[in-house]
């Protein structure tokens, strides 16, 4: 129990938690917009940010950009990369929907049947860039942690008395958050979200008031897709590594996440996000980075045990939405 | 639901074949079979089982795995399945019976493990603490069996202790915490090094007892595998018997109900926490058992031997054979055990291989390999409903 380190950089960790639980959260949406419509746990999704941070690498290396190129080109790679993580992880879900959820669906599988085609599905994709691209491709693919060149150097930008936050953690809060209202206001104001909303709602109903069911459902893997690549990129200028298996902890911290600010509900997602990446910060702090996982479980326990439906409760169809 | 409109497992309504007479499947068969054609086939079976490991006539030994040097050997592999059977049996009292998911299941497999390590081996930090506590001579350790019931018991508690907050949980809810019970236990058993022995594990791990053989070595040891395979097979058929008389009785029915419709059930006056409960803490005692025979011949155990993947490959067993079905879960274990072993060769496609094959048979046969007469009469209701709800859009 180390109290007096943790009271005396507090702002440090807060800082350090946000920025880690703002990955989570992102990643989180998409289990809550998925679990939302279908009620099903897409367990596929943690990998759909692993092909995210790969496509990040692949357009840094097709560019030859690094930490030395210059402005033109930082903004160009970091743009494109960005661009590049999204639609290669909005496709990947799509396709993990076609191949292995829809014909399930079209039979009313319950969801047991879905949990291991997803789990089936993410080894399929983990296995694809630990094993057989690297048969075909060779390396960076394969079972080695892969550095990605750091387009940014870290530089403080604020000193608030001793906390002292970088540019890096600026840039990955203020990302989540804007995508994190973006969506909120597309799944809220817009035609589409009306009908995201609708089949969460009541899926029959909305069925025979004209809501494509299929459509929506592709709709919803797209943006959960869309935004684990925006988590992806944003991990990668932060941490500036990816690996095959790079997504199955990040992937179980954000169900995690999910669950913990109720899942189904956007808002939620952020809550639980941000405060699982704290929490977990504070305890590495507390005990020792060792605990980190445990005290993440810990948490998600006892905040189920009191409040069943999570923190900000269950909603993209009732209430609110 | 009740069962007026299905029919029980046992009194199914025959299809007509042709020339009107019943068409029998080969089960219903076997079920109007008289005891006296049973028996020689079980016998038969049994006994085939038993002399597996020594299995050597072409063109059958083919089936072993350590036909050529790089193949692991066959006794070892057979032992392995039979354990993963024991788990699968264990698994498919929570999954298939009771319906509950269970992702952490890795999490009583290791208590097992651990627990006959811990109190079994002379050298752990358990035994030493007990023998300077309580003043017993250097190279003291519980003696084997005692391990087994100590085994069960912290299986059961923790059953318990897991299921008795969770339980009231939804299912979905369920399986994350289910899953994040598997992490807690394995990252204690890694970090709590005064008690576990940390990342390094525990080795020498008793043996069961047994006369001494001919060769002068200890009945168990490392060199006769096929004997491990036999206790390891005692054991399966025992359970096996038990939980088939569970499935059977007031426990076996009210799992089911409750796995068809929770809300039903509680209606017509089952205990619905009760019997989730039991399933749990029963299902947990099977995987501790598995564990515990796994670490007695292996003869060391190590917390990175019992990762959360080990759970998603239980799980998979009992889907892909057929959840609520025992010899579909019985299959699911034997062929996801086996296939990676005697496919060694294939070396590091394995993995992408078993990948493929999970989402081609779920999506195919959505009801596991060999599915459960009942259970899959309720998907094809699903599966009716969803096309019914598809012509009335």
């Amino acid at each position: 129990m180390d109290f007096s380190s943790l009271i005396d950089q507090i702002g440090e960790h807060t800082a350090n938690g946000l920025t880690k639980g703002a990955i989570y959260a992102l990643v989180a949406l998409g289990y809550t917009l998925v679990y939302g419509v279908l009620r099903l746990i897409n367990f596929a999704h943690s990998e759909v940010f692993m092909v995210g941070t790969w496509a990040v690498l692949g357009v840094y290396t097709v560019l030859g950009a690094t930490g030395s190129s210059g402005v033109g080109m930082v903004i160009l790679a970091t743009a494109l990369a960005a661009l590049a993580a999204v639609v290669a992880s909005a496709s990947t879900a799509l396709i993990v929907e076609r191949v292995a959820y829809r014909p399930l669906r079209k039979k009313n599988a319950p969801p047991l049947i879905f949990l291991i085609t997803a789990i089936g599905c993410s080894l399929v994709l983990v296995e694809l860039f630990g094993h057989v691209f690297r048969v075909f491709f060779g390396p960076p693919f394969g079972r080695a942690l892969v550095s990605i060149p750091s387009l940014i150097d870290t530089e403080v930008w604020l000193n608030l008395g001793k906390t002292s936050i970088t540019n890096m953690q600026i840039i990955v809060v203020v990302g989540a958050v804007v995508m994190m209202v973006a969506l909120d206001t597309f799944v809220n104001k817009t035609r589409l979200g009306r009908g995201v909303r609708a089949v969460a709602q009541d899926p029959d109903t909305a069925a025979l008031m004209g809501v494509n069911q299929d459509r929506v459902i592709m709709l919803v893997f797209i943006l959960g897709g869309a935004m684990a690549g925006v988590a992806s990129i944003l991990y990668t200028m932060n941490y500036d590594i990816t690996k095959f298996d790079i997504g199955f902890l990040i992937g179980v911290k954000a169900f995690t996440a999910a669950v913990l600010g109720g899942i189904g509900n956007l808002r939620g997602a952020l809550v639980g996000g941000l405060l699982l990446g704290v929490v977990e910060v504070y305890s590495s702090t507390l005990f020792s980075s060792n605990w980190e996982d445990v005290t993440a479980f810990v948490v998600l326990i006892l905040v189920l045990m009191f409040r069943p439906t999570g923190i900000l409760g269950e909603s993209l169809g009732k209430a609110r939405a | 639901m009740s069962d007026s409109g299905k029919g029980s497992d046992t009194a199914v309504a025959p299809r007509k074949g042709p020339l009107g007479l019943p068409h029998l499947g080969i089960v219903d068969r076997w079920q109007r079979a008289p005891i006296w054609m049973k028996l020689p086939v079980v016998l038969a079976v049994v006994s085939f089982c038993f002399y597996l490991p020594f299995l050597n006539i072409l063109p059958f030994a083919q089936v072993r795995t350590d036909l050529n040097a790089a193949g692991t050997d066959w006794s070892s592999v057979l032992f392995l399945i039979v354990v993963y059977m024991i788990v699968a049996v264990g698994l498919n009292v929570v999954i298939g019976l009771a319906g509950l998911l269970d992702l952490g299941y890795v999490g009583f497999y290791a208590l097992g493990a651990y627990s006959v390590a811990l109190f079994g081996s002379s050298s752990s930090p358990v035994t030493i603490a007990l023998q300077e506590k309580l003043g017993f001579a250097e190279g003291w350790a519980v003696p084997f069996a005692a391990c087994i019931p100590l085994a069960i018991a912290f299986a059961l508690v923790a059953g318990v202790i897991l299921g008795a907050p969770t339980l009231r949980l939804r299912g979905d809810y369920l399986a994350i915490v289910t899953m994040g019970f598997g992490e807690i236990i394995r990252i204690i058993l890694r970090n709590a090094t005064d008690v576990t022995g940390g990342p390094k594990g525990v080795i020498g791990i008793p043996k069961p007892p047994g006369p001494v053989d001919a060769d002068g070595r200890d009945f168990f040891n490392g060199l006769d595998v096929h004997r491990w395979y036999w206790l390891a097979l005692i054991v399966l058929f025992l359970l096996m018997f038990l939980v088939r008389r569970l499935e059977n009785s007031r426990v076996g029915r009210s799992w089911l109900a409750i796995r068809e419709d929770e809300d039903a059930a509680r209606i017509m006056g089952v205990n619905a926490f009760k019997f989730k409960l039991w399933a749990f803490a029963i299902g947990a005692m099977l995987g501790a058992i598995a564990g515990l025979l796994f670490a007695s011949k292996q003869g060391v155990v190590e917390p990175n031997g019992f990762k959360l993947n080990l759970s998603f490959l239980f799980v998979a067993m009992v889907v892909i054979g057929g959840s609520g079905n025992m010899m579909g879960v019985l299959f699911g274990a034997f062929l996801i055990t086996y296939l990676p072993e005697r496919f060694r060769f294939l070396d590091q496609w394995r993995p992408f291989g078993f990948g493929v094959a999970l989402v081609a048979v779920m999506v195919l046969r959505p009801q596991g390999l060999i599915p459960n007469r009942r259970r899959a009469r309720e998907l094809e209701d699903r599966k009716a409903e969803a096309e019914e709800a598809a012509v009335d859009v």
